[in-house]
């Protein structure tokens, strides 16, 4: 099966996008939401949770979440896909299930 | 009459801070009624919940503590505890509260509901669940 | 697909129920069946009739109210985490001793059978929390 993991928390304020990243099977997909968005940043003492999971896992982060924040898509982690609400429609019908890291 | 569903419930909050670990064993209480298949996962601080000797009189809440005890009487045994999740915080199975359930193919001989799983493990885990609940 | 959803945190202290609002309204604009959204925890705190929020922000609890009425949703407050938050509609105010309700339009109040129920009739169910 190919889950799709939410996860809505900083790296730097919960062990969430750590917690996903270690429990996501190969194949899997991770979307950032909320203030999940900062995990998708280069250049953060955290950026190597996702940075040494791309590829096993493909990332996702949600625009409009970036925008809200002031962080633009040149900010983000190369390979990290940016989708809107429609893409992330698309990425839970696309996946078996969803799970949320809260 | 629909097909029997893999229902996951994932605990990562320490109990009592928040009210997340108590909502989230009445979702499990009352979910037991609908005979799916039914197991839960403790990992990160979620794994404090499960701890023994909860006394909660000086704070005035109510110990929830023992309705764990109660999960095998509702056919709710698989209960999936991260190893590495007891091992970062000092903890081994003798900590946690001894919940059993009584196997009805095998005599009700009495058994550990706990299974202490890897991280490893437990992703094989969730990745085959059909419906994951978070807490 | 048919969908569910379910929302963990009240309006305005989490982005849950906004991120589930869009969410769940770019779904139904797509063309997927929404078969109901469950209101859990401090969720139920969505389905007041009472709050007042600034007039240049949006209302959330309105907006479900709206959602719910030009889509046809399900919207379900859980009636245990409902009576510990003090979310009542006129049965419940009734059964329970107190002097008025406060339910919004379009929601309702029931067990949390319906959360189970929506994770197995529906093909997908998404969790919005803390």
């Amino acid at each position: 099966m190919s889950q799709l993991h939410t996860v809505n928390k900083s790296p730097l304020d919960r062990t969430a996008l750590e917690s996903a990243v270690k429990h996501a099977t190969k194949g899997s997909a991770i979307l950032m939401i909320e203030d999940g968005i900062y995990g998708a940043m280069k250049g953060t003492i955290k950026s190597s949770l996702v940075t040494d999971a791309i590829g096993d896992i493909s990332f996702y982060v949600l625009g409009p979440d970036l925008k809200a924040r002031g962080i633009s898509e040149n900010q983000i982690i190369d390979g990290i896909k940016v989708v809107d609400y429609n893409g992330f429609v698309d990425l839970v019908a696309e996946h078996d299930a969803s799970q949320s890291w809260l | 009459m629909s097909a029997v569903k893999k229902f996951l419930y994932v605990n990562r909050k320490a109990p009592y801070g928040t009210i997340y670990a108590l909502e989230s064993l009445e979702v499990v209480l009352i979910g037991a009624a609908f005979e799916q298949d039914v197991a839960l996962a403790f990992l990160d601080d979620g794994v404090y919940q499960l701890t023994k000797g909860q006394e909660t009189a000086d704070i005035g809440m109510k110990n929830f503590s023992p309705t764990y005890k109660a999960l095998g009487d509702y056919d709710v045994n698989k209960i999936y505890v991260e190893k590495e999740s007891l091992d970062a915080r000092g903890l081994t199975l003798d900590d946690l509260l001894p919940l059993t359930y009584e196997d009805e193919d095998d005599d009700w001989a009495e058994k550990d509901s706990i299974k202490v799983v890897t991280a490893g493990e437990l992703a094989e885990i969730m990745d085959q669940s059909d419906v994951v609940l978070s807490f | 697909m048919k969908f569910s959803v379910l929302i963990s945190e009240g309006p305005y202290t989490h982005e849950a129920s906004d991120t589930a609002y869009n969410f769940t309204k770019a779904a139904l604009e797509k063309g997927h069946e929404c078969f109901r959204v469950f209101f859990y925890h401090d969720g139920v705190n969505n389905g007041t009739r009472l709050a007042t929020p600034p007039q240049d922000d949006r209302n959330i609890v309105n907006r479900w109210s709206e959602l719910s009425k030009a889509h046809n949703l399900d919207l379900v407050l859980c009636v245990a985490a409902a009576q510990r938050r003090g979310i009542a509609d006129a049965d419940e105010a009734k059964r329970n001793g107190k002097d008025a309700d406060n339910i919004a339009e379009g929601f309702r109040i029931s067990g949390l059978g319906q959360l189970i129920e929506a994770g197995i009739q529906s093909d997908r169910l998404v969790t919005f929390g803390d």
